[in-house]
């Protein structure tokens, strides 16, 4: 058992994704480091490329590799690992290693499962042995039944009694899962579970009851400790990922802290687990009694969260676990002279909030409940509950800089409580302006009385700061409730400016505080930070050596993903590879960067012009990076370098140059260079004047964009006026630009990095999908395949002279619409891309080493080869749409994917083809479902005539069918629902007769069937695709790739690192 | 569900700056060394009371802790910062019927409490226990001195001169005065010697049956029928016992069962022969690693400010507990004999319940 494997295999979990996102990022990066420190060689299955995971100095052989039965199979038939670690990686991980073991894989190559047993893990995922096995010994669970058929479901929720809560087993995040109110709803919504998964709990609806979790780590010798415990704001009812939380628990009494602790540690060591878990409890309000609700046998998000508001290196310590070792014998890596063995003592407190997009991912359901929908999440500390919550309502930067400046309206505030909204706590403070009484609002909400009492001192400052005189006493009051300088001065209609200068006079600064996890205890040589104004005194003294500030990327949202950690994270290696102490500014706990070994001191924090100014003062003397951490940091620096402080890298004025449109256009007019026709708009005529002008389509976004953009496609006057006219979109107050959208298109991109306006290295990709799909939301293509060396040449001539012109030092991008042999730019970011990982490990050379070492201006000048490499790197879009009841599963020109992966091949086929697997796609026949528009057609129909030729099944809607009939191609018509005709596509649907669908919607119909079909296909998990030139691809693949035959290949096998 | 009910004091003090909202006065803790920790006071307490200023890293279980004995003479700071949020029970789930300590430390406390079990605000059982109560205090730094300085005696004040500490008056033993029995039908009798209980102590040995005497610190048992001694917790240098030492003598030359938890343990070991030592700030918290002989730790309560020296255990005598962190003495244990004791807290009350067995294990040799 404790024998210390020679080779392990670590199974990843792929895009992000609802429900799965960086967490696993951070999980499996110490699980790798803590491996490697026993000398164990490592390999790693885990398509996500712009991971810190998949980096050249992590796992010894990486594999971009979709994480399936087959390719893992294969895989281990060409690796041998002696055992296997299933934990870091998710859900999608676990259920991998389940499979694995299942179908005798596992057995027959003799691999061994790392840590808690797979029967163990079994009877955590299985509702019915877990309930089992905690009633054995007297743990309470909630009253449920597992049910395998609708039918059975409907008994169940009879006996049990509406409302039931409905869960679906083996599934992450909570998908599947809700409160059912009747029979009619039960039977819709198991009908859909049942098509993910084959088994589903009803179970007693605990609404009200408080939420409480417990990160459990256990030794293979039995010792047991909790590293801390976590209460949600938000009572039962709420999924986890969807509340707020705060840790630790604040109204939990001794006895209730100690008891659930005292439960959580007999059911752990009852079921065996070894390594981390994870339990979950409701707890009655008004008598204290419990029941376990799960348990996780894996690394979580809610364990990254409960690592980073702690400091207790829960996935290091796992990974050490796994091997064996004991507890005690691992060192806290905190304060270094003390052991694992002990359970942190915080003397300050985490606040958890979550970061939804839903207004971006286009579905009108704001509602939240116990499934998961927010895309990422940040983590704030502090020393009193106001000062944590608006510091965190302030890193989600969705616009408010504090529960005061929300800047939406609310209809009605007392709903959005009841029924909560991704926007509660905004309607709960909205409520307590309007009078409402804390009893009222627990009474809408279940929330408990003590964090309503906190908000309310919040709107106790709040009036006083707009009627009393600003003494030094209210600031700090103010400070120490967690208002910002920004939302002061808009109380006092003063600046923001002002309210600095104001309370530096009266030397009103945050202090530093050392998270040493042990409450100051012992003395800790932690470089782990926050800042607070509950405090008299820094722990620490400034870095004494012209530091450098990285700013790192906020919380994970539609537009931002793992992508700048990585970045973030390099830098910082970079910068410490060249001796440069390096200090990481971040708000995200589902990161890698914010792991305290990663930089010479963390600040877990804002991301705010207010919070980088009180850090860099601090730390006199630092210089800043803001270019790597995506829009957040950029948009710092304008301000921060107005402010007066040091930029490393391209100057704030040139950064301007580049993300003003009107300052950029006039550059590319200059340039000579062409762009598409765009005009800033103030009046309905001179909308409708500038599409006539430049034809329709066109692409409209308001210029000024809080979070959710509504930027829009507007195909004739009739939509336009109608868009312009909704939502009081146009003022003079509130511009719109409006711009030619230019149709079958290609578009291409080039990374790069520049010194003093010189590129020295830069790598041109091209997108499948024609102009049109946001560049996030497309599939990439490194080395281009299909450009013409004319189109190649030119785009770097321009590249050159954008990037002359704006005197870039540092990294850049640079989009490109291509059309008949002419380019257009389209956009230049003067910072790192979310496409630097992919370019970088696709091509071999780390773009963001280079751009570092340009900033500092030590870069030594190199040749790198980006165009002519002999195999094909392929990156496509995860999406998230099944996780969201309702969203149109299309992309468009709002970006919509919540991740990506990337997968390298021989050519472009079998690149694309992994890539696209590796996005939780699976064929299981060979029914495909078309349905294209007309000008689309001819893209697939040599394909499709291909496939029927290799025996395949094809459906079409009524158009696509006439249409491959003319061209002699076989296919079976299903109508559409408004055809009155059947059979319809639901009707195949709900048949399972259908394995993959084709379904492009058209730019000028808007089509509530087409809408239906490809919901249901999201719906019953079968594979989509929306967009024509993938379609053909696909297609493509189908028929020429049989990946069973391709050689599986490790990155290090093609790339060099 | 129970709503605080604000007092007339609290509620005109909304608005007020740092921490709990009603810290109406400008104070100061003032430690002996000259040290000033800026915060806020309540109008109503008085100056002068003059307590060792100890810290306890404990996150929840405020209740416990305050009505701890063993805290008697000190001022005690709490590290988390903020306390009170779930108000304050009926005296049942107390810990002995009063506060013993001279007065409280913290960043945050909160008068909006919330819990079913309250019955009022920690703010009014301060007031009502004439317990001087300083916020606004920057927690970590106290703690953080202390760590480094050792523990020092310091005094809660109204008003932030540097004023000169008054002495510091070692508290008295915390004891009942009369023998008094509990559970007289319990079907085995515990003398449980009273050095300022705990009452989660007495609480596990009735909830296992047994009648228990509960005597005072110098009370002599020797010469009574009894199955088994339990030594309790207490404030202070052990040394100051001399008294119940004496008697733990003589009750060790019968073979009768003996069990020291915290202070007791020190007592036993005194008893022995062995010497004890001042920690230089204590452990104080829930958090403390105890690990056996054999590898298996334990997370326990632990609240004490001296320790067996290890270098003094005599002959016959062995650790049965370590703490990890420090590798201080955390249990002893007689080889041949029946005598065994912790440093730390197995009733718990506040803190982690892993130990609890010890009861049982106690409980096999009677």
């Amino acid at each position: 058992m404790n024998r210390i494997p020679k080779k392990i295999l670590i199974l990843g979990s792929g895009g992000l994704k609802i429900g799965q996102a960086g967490e696993f990022d951070y999980s499996g990066s110490q699980a790798i480091k803590a491996f490697k420190e026993e000398g164990i060689e490592t390999v790693l299955i885990n398509p996500n490329i712009a991971t810190v995971q998949t980096d050249a100095d992590m796992a010894d052989t990486v594999y971009f590799q979709p994480l399936t039965h087959d390719v893992v199979t294969r895989i281990i038939e060409q690796e041998r690992p002696d055992a296997i670690a299933l934990s870091f990686g998710g859900q999608t991980a676990l259920n991998l290693g389940l499979s694995l073991n299942k179908s005798g894989i596992l057995a027959k190559y003799n691999v061994r499962v790392l840590g808690t047993p797979v029967s163990v893990v079994e009877t955590t995922e299985d509702r019915e042995l877990f309930k089992q096995a905690l009633t054995a010994i007297g743990v309470k669970t909630a009253r449920s039944q597992s049910v395998y058929s609708v039918e059975e479901a409907v008994e169940a929720a009879a006996k049990i009694g509406y409302p039931i809560m409905m869960r679906s087993g083996f599934s992450l995040g909570g998908m599947g899962s809700g409160r059912v109110a009747n029979i009619d709803t039960l039977r819709r919504r198991a009908g859909e579970a049942f098509q993910g998964a084959p088994q589903i709990l009803i179970e007693e609806y605990l609404a009200g009851w408080k939420e409480v979790e417990y990160e459990v780590v256990r030794d293979s010798t039995g010792n047991t400790i909790t590293v801390c415990n976590m209460e949600n704001f938000d009572p039962m009812g709420i999924h986890t990922g969807e509340s707020i939380v705060v840790a630790p628990s604040q109204t939990l009494t001794n006895a209730e802290y100690h008891g659930l602790r005292e439960v959580a540690i007999k059911t752990i060591r009852h079921l065996g687990i070894i390594g981390e878990c994870n339990i979950q409890y409701a707890l009655d309000p008004k008598t204290s009694d419990y029941r376990v609700i799960e348990v996780n046998a894996r690394l979580s998000r809610s364990s990254a969260l409960a690592s980073k508001a702690t400091g207790y290196p829960l996935a290091f310590v796992a990974a050490k676990l796994m091997l064996g070792r004991a507890l005690p014998e691992i060192k806290n890596s905190v304060t270094g002279t003390t052991t694992a063995f002990y359970e942190p003592a915080l003397d300050y407190l985490a606040v958890k909030m979550p970061r939804w997009d839903l207004t971006k991912l286009r579905t009108s359901d704001r509602t939240i409940g116990s499934e998961m929908k927010s895309v990422g999440e940040v983590m704030a500390l502090g020393r009193s509950f106001p000062e944590a919550l608006q510091k965190a309502i302030r890193m989600l930067n969705t616009g408010s800089s504090g529960l005061t400046d929300y800047p939406h309206k609310f209809e009605d505030p007392e709903a959005e409580t009841k029924q909560a909204t991704d926007r509660r706590v905004f309607a709960i403070y909205e409520l307590l302006r309007r009078g409402g009484s804390v009893e009222d609002i627990h009474g809408h909400s279940g929330i408990d009385p003590w964090f309503l009492h906190q908000l309310a001192r919040i709107h106790s400052t709040e009036k006083a700061l707009s009627t009393q005189p600003l003494t030094p006493e209210l600031l700090l009051q103010a400070k120490q409730n967690g208002f910002s300088d920004r939302s002061i001065a808009g109380l006092r209609r003063s600046t923001e400016d002002d309210i600095r200068r104001e309370r530096l006079v009266h030397q009103i600064r945050p202090t530093v505080k050392q998270i040493d996890t042990l409450a100051g205890e012992f003395a800790a040589e932690t470089n782990y930070l926050y800042t607070t104004y509950h405090g008299q005194h820094d722990d620490v003294t400034p870095l004494d050596f012209k530091p450098v500030i990285v700013l790192g990327s906020g919380p994970y949202c539609i537009g931002s993903s793992v992508e700048f950690d990585w970045c973030a994270v390099n830098v910082a290696k970079t910068l410490r590879g060249h001796g440069r102490q390096t200090i990481m500014v971040n708000s995200n706990p589902e990161t890698v960067s914010t792991d305290f070994d990663r930089s010479d001191r963390l600040y877990f924090e804002e991301l705010t012009l207010e919070r980088v100014r009180d850090i860099a003062d601090f730390e006199s003397g630092s210089q800043i990076v803001i270019s790597v951490g995506g829009q957040i940091a950029n948009n710092l620096a304008v301000p921060l370098a107005r402010s007066g402080y040091s930029i490393l890298g391209t100057s704030a004025p040139d950064i301007d140059q580049a993300e003003n449109r009107q300052q950029f256009s006039s550059l590319l007019n200059r340039l000579d260079i062409d762009q598409p026709a765009w005009q800033e708009v103030t009046t309905l005529e001179r909308a409708k004047d500038f599409a006539a002008e430049v034809g329709y389509p066109v692409l409209i976004r308001p210029s000024y964009v809080l979070s959710g953009g509504a930027m829009s496609v507007v195909t004739s006057e009739k939509d336009l006026d109608r868009y312009l006219e909704q939502a009081t979109l146009l003022s003079p107050d509130h511009p719109v630009v409006i711009s030619q959208f230019i149709t079958n298109a290609k578009e291409l991109e080039i990374d790069g990095v520049a010194d003093h306006g010189e590129i020295v290295v830069s790598a041109i990709s091209e997108h499948i999908e024609n102009a049109g799909v946001h560049s996030g939301d497309a599939t990439v293509v490194l080395p281009p395949q299909r450009l013409y060396l004319e189109t190649i040449r030119r785009a770097k001539i321009i590249t050159r002279e954008i990037i002359k012109h704006l005197n870039v030092t540092g990294p850049f991008n640079i989009q490109f619409i291509a059309k008949a042999n002419e380019l257009k730019v389209i956009e230049t970011n003067v910072r790192a891309s979310r496409s630097f990982p992919f370019v970088s490990k696709v091509t071999g050379h780390n773009f963001i080493q280079i751009a570092t070492e340009v900033m500092l201006g030590i870069y030594r000048r190199e040749a790198y080869e980006t165009l002519e490499l002999d195999y094909v790197g392929v990156k496509s879009p995860q999406f998230s749409y099944n996780r969201l009841k309702g969203a149109d599963p299309v992309a468009g020109v709002e970006m919509a994917s919540t991740g990506e992966v990337a997968s390298l091949g021989a050519n472009l086929l079998e690149a694309f083809y992994a890539s696209w697997l590796s996005t939780d796609q699976s064929l299981k026949g060979k029914h495909i479902f078309v349905s294209v528009p007309d000008d689309h057609k001819h893209k697939i129909v040599e394909e499709v005539a291909r496939l029927v030729g290799e025996g395949w099944h094809i459906y079409a809607t009524k158009g696509t069918h006439d249409y491959l009939d003319e061209h002699g191609i076989k296919s079976e018509p299903l109508y559409k629902l408004s055809e009155n005709k059947h059979p319809t596509v639901q009707d195949a649907i709900a048949e399972h007769k259908i394995n993959l669908m084709i379904n492009v919607p058209s730019w000028t119909a808007d089509d509530r069937d087409a809408y239906d079909i490809r919901r249901l296909a999201i719906d019953n998990h079968i594979p989509l695709v929306t967009n024509a030139e993938v379609g053909a691809i696909v297609l493509r693949c189908l028929g020429e790739v049989d990946l069973s035959k391709l050689p599986i290949r490790s990155w290090q096998d093609y790339v060099r690192t | 569900m129970k709503y605080p009910t604000i007092t007339s004091v609290e509620r005109k003090t909304i608005g007020r700056p740092a921490g709990g909202d009603f810290f109406v006065k400008p104070g100061a803790l003032l430690l002996e060394d000259g040290t000033r920790f800026d915060g806020f006071v309540p109008e109503w307490q008085d100056d002068g009371i003059v307590g060792e200023v100890v810290f306890n890293t404990g996150m929840t279980g405020y209740v416990e802790t305050l009505t701890d004995p063993s805290y008697s003479g000190q001022i005690l700071t709490f590290t988390y910062p903020l306390i009170g949020n779930y108000g304050v029970p009926d005296p049942e789930t107390w810990e002995s019927d009063r506060m013993h300590l001279r007065g409280v430390v913290v960043s945050e406390l909160t008068t909006d409490w919330s819990h079913e079990t309250g019955e009022r605000s920690l703010l009014e059982w301060l007031r009502e226990q004439k317990v001087p109560v300083i916020a606004g205090i920057d927690t970590r730094a106290l703690t953080k001195k202390l760590r480094e300085h050792g523990v020092m005696a310091g005094t809660i004040r109204s008003d932030r001169s540097a004023a000169k500490l008054p002495a510091y008056i070692a508290p008295a033993i915390v004891s009942i005065s009369e023998p008094r029995v509990y559970n007289p039908s319990g079907h085995k009798t515990i003398i449980a010697v009273d050095c300022g209980m705990k009452e989660n102590i007495l609480r596990h040995l009735v909830l296992r049956g047994y009648r228990v005497k509960r005597v005072p610190h110098d009370y002599d048992y020797t010469a009574e029928v009894y199955d088994g001694v339990l030594l309790s917790n207490g404030p202070g240098d052990p040394t100051d016992y001399a008294a119940a030492i004496r008697v733990l003598e003589r009750a060790m030359l019968r073979d009768k069962p003996i069990f020291g938890i915290c202070l007791g343990s020190q007592l036993m070991g005194l008893a022995a022969g062995a010497k004890t030592y001042k920690l230089l700030y204590g452990h104080r918290g829930h958090n403390q690693p105890a690990i056996r002989p054999d590898g298996q730790g334990f997370i326990t309560s632990q609240n004490h400010g001296y320790a067996i020296d290890e270098a003094t255990l005599p002959e016959g005598w062995e650790v049965s507990f370590r703490n990890l962190n420090d590798n201080s003495i955390e249990g002893i244990r007689h080889r041949t004999k029946p005598f065994s004791a912790v440093q730390f807290h197995p009733e718990a009350a506040p803190g982690p319940t892993d130990t609890n067995w010890l009861f049982e294990e106690f409980g096999k040799l009677v």
